[in-house]
Parts: structure tokens; sequence; C-alpha cells
């Protein structure tokens, strides 16, 4: 049950807490050249959005669910598992985000959903 | 058209750094949480592994790859969107069954390698989709809004 529980942590934690980095990183605008002071710049200017402080407890919460779940079980039990938050993650950008995920992409996250499952396994 | 060419060029480089940044970072952790021993799911458990998570060479290295891989996501996404950049990170899986072959030149199982080519498959797939559907906004907008 417990096991369960953290996985839940683990999928929903680290894909919510993307999906609201993503949103501050989009509202604190791009760097314009790949420059360390431009990227910094901008890095300076997403941690000062909300979003991020949204996202940072969520991805710690997942965090941690991952280092207790990788001391109890092989990685090739946690990692298929947690291949699952492609497809929370496409949901995520589509209904959150308001991405366009059309077809190819779907089709592009279930291939690499299935691809995980059985690296981790194989 | 050139700049669509610049911003995939661009993504590409920031998703491989991602990705090489994200499959370091999880080596180090299991190797330092397999140093730690099992956790015990109690207070004393769990106290006990905090413990040892903070002295550990090894999980302290890990977490600043993974703080590697979390500033490069997040300056990729400012530009690129999440379901473009978010399967492209799973090609470390690929990277790790490449490096395990060339490097540690283990044995490989066919269905190890059907999993790399569905994922390069799907990755490619995504590829092919345009990195950017939503608008991005200019730095510095929020503040103009708030000074109106």
């Amino acid at each position: 049950m417990l096991t369960v529980l953290l996985l839940l942590v683990l999928i929903c934690g680290s894909t919510g807490g993307e999906i609201a980095l993503t949103q501050g990183s989009k509202k604190s605008g791009e760097p314009k050249r790949l420059r360390p002071r431009e990227v910094l710049a901008f890095l300076g200017r997403a941690v000062r959005n909300g979003w991020f402080w949204l996202g940072i407890p969520l991805m710690a919460a997942s965090f941690f669910a991952l280092l207790i779940l990788f001391s109890w079980h092989p990685l090739s039990f946690v990692i298929p598992i947690s291949a699952l938050s492609y497809v929370v993650g496409a949901l995520g950008a589509k209904y959150i985000l308001k991405e366009e995920v059309n077809t190819a992409r779907w089709i592009g996250v279930v291939l690499v959903c299935a691809g995980v499952v059985l690296v981790a396994t194989g | 058209m050139a700049s669509e060419k610049r911003l995939r060029i661009k993504t590409l480089i920031m998703v491989l750094a991602m990705v090489v940044c994200a499959v370091v970072g999880d080596l180090m952790l299991k190797r330092g949480m397999s140093e730690a021993g099992v956790v015990r799911f109690t207070p004393q458990g769990l106290a006990h592994a905090l413990g040892l998570m903070l002295t550990s060479a090894m999980i302290w290295l890990g977490i600043c790859f993974l703080l590697g891989f979390m500033a490069t996501q997040m300056t990729v996404v400012s530009w690129a969107d999440y379901s473009y950049v978010m399967p492209a990170g799973a090609f470390g899986y690929a990277l790790q069954t490449f490096l395990a072959v060339v490097v540690l030149h283990e044995a490989v199982s066919v269905k190890r390698w059907v999993g790399v080519l569905l994922i390069c498959v799907g990755v490619v797939l995504v590829g092919q989709t345009r990195p950017r559907t939503t608008a991005v906004e200019a730095p510095g907008r929020e503040k103009a809004v708030e000074s109106c």
C-alpha cells in the first residue's frame, strides 16, 4: 500500500512540478541567446516567479519518494511504472499548458513509454 | 524558416545537456542510496536515512547533476513545448544502453534493444512536430503589467 502511495507521489509530484516549472519558465521570457549570462539572468527571473515555488515542493516530494522506492525495490520495478509520467505529462501539457498535442506527438509519447518499460525490464 | 531551424538546433543542444545531467545524476543517486541500505518507513528509519543522505558525497554529486538537469529543462521549456521536450528526455535510457555496450562491453537483451528502438522512434516522431505551439511571454512583461 505504501509503495502504491509513493508511486502516486512520484508520478503526480514530478509531472505536476514540471508543469508548474514550465508555466513559470514561459512567464519569465526565454533567454535571447544561449550565453551563460543570459541563461543565468533567465533563471534568476524564473526563480522569482510564483509557479517555481509551487513546483519545487511537488518535485521535492517526488524526489524523496524516488529515493525511498530505490532503496525498497530494484530499478526494473520503479522505472517502468514511473514511465506512466510521460502519458500524465502529455495530458497536463494539453489541458493545463494548452499545448497542441497532435496525433504524432501522442504516438511518440506512447512509444517512448512502452520503450522505457522494455528497457527497464529487459 | 531559418528561425525554425535555429529553434530546433538550440532545443537539441539543451535537450542533450538535460539528458546527460539526468543520466549521471540518477546513476549517482542509485549508487548513493544502495550504500545507505534499505530505508525503514519509521521516524527513526527516515531520520537515519536522512543522516546518511546528508553525509554521502555520491548523493550530493547526484543532486548537483539533477540541479543542472532542472536548470537546463527550465531553460529549454521557456521556448519549447513541455510535451516536445519531455519525451526527448527518455533518450537517456537509450544512451545508458549504448554506454553499457560500448564502454562496459555488457551483453544487452533483445527486449532491451527493442525498447531502445521504440524510444528512438518515439523521440524522432515527436521531433518532427513543431517545437513550439504556444506563445512565449517577453521578459519584463509581468513587470510592465504590474506598473500599469
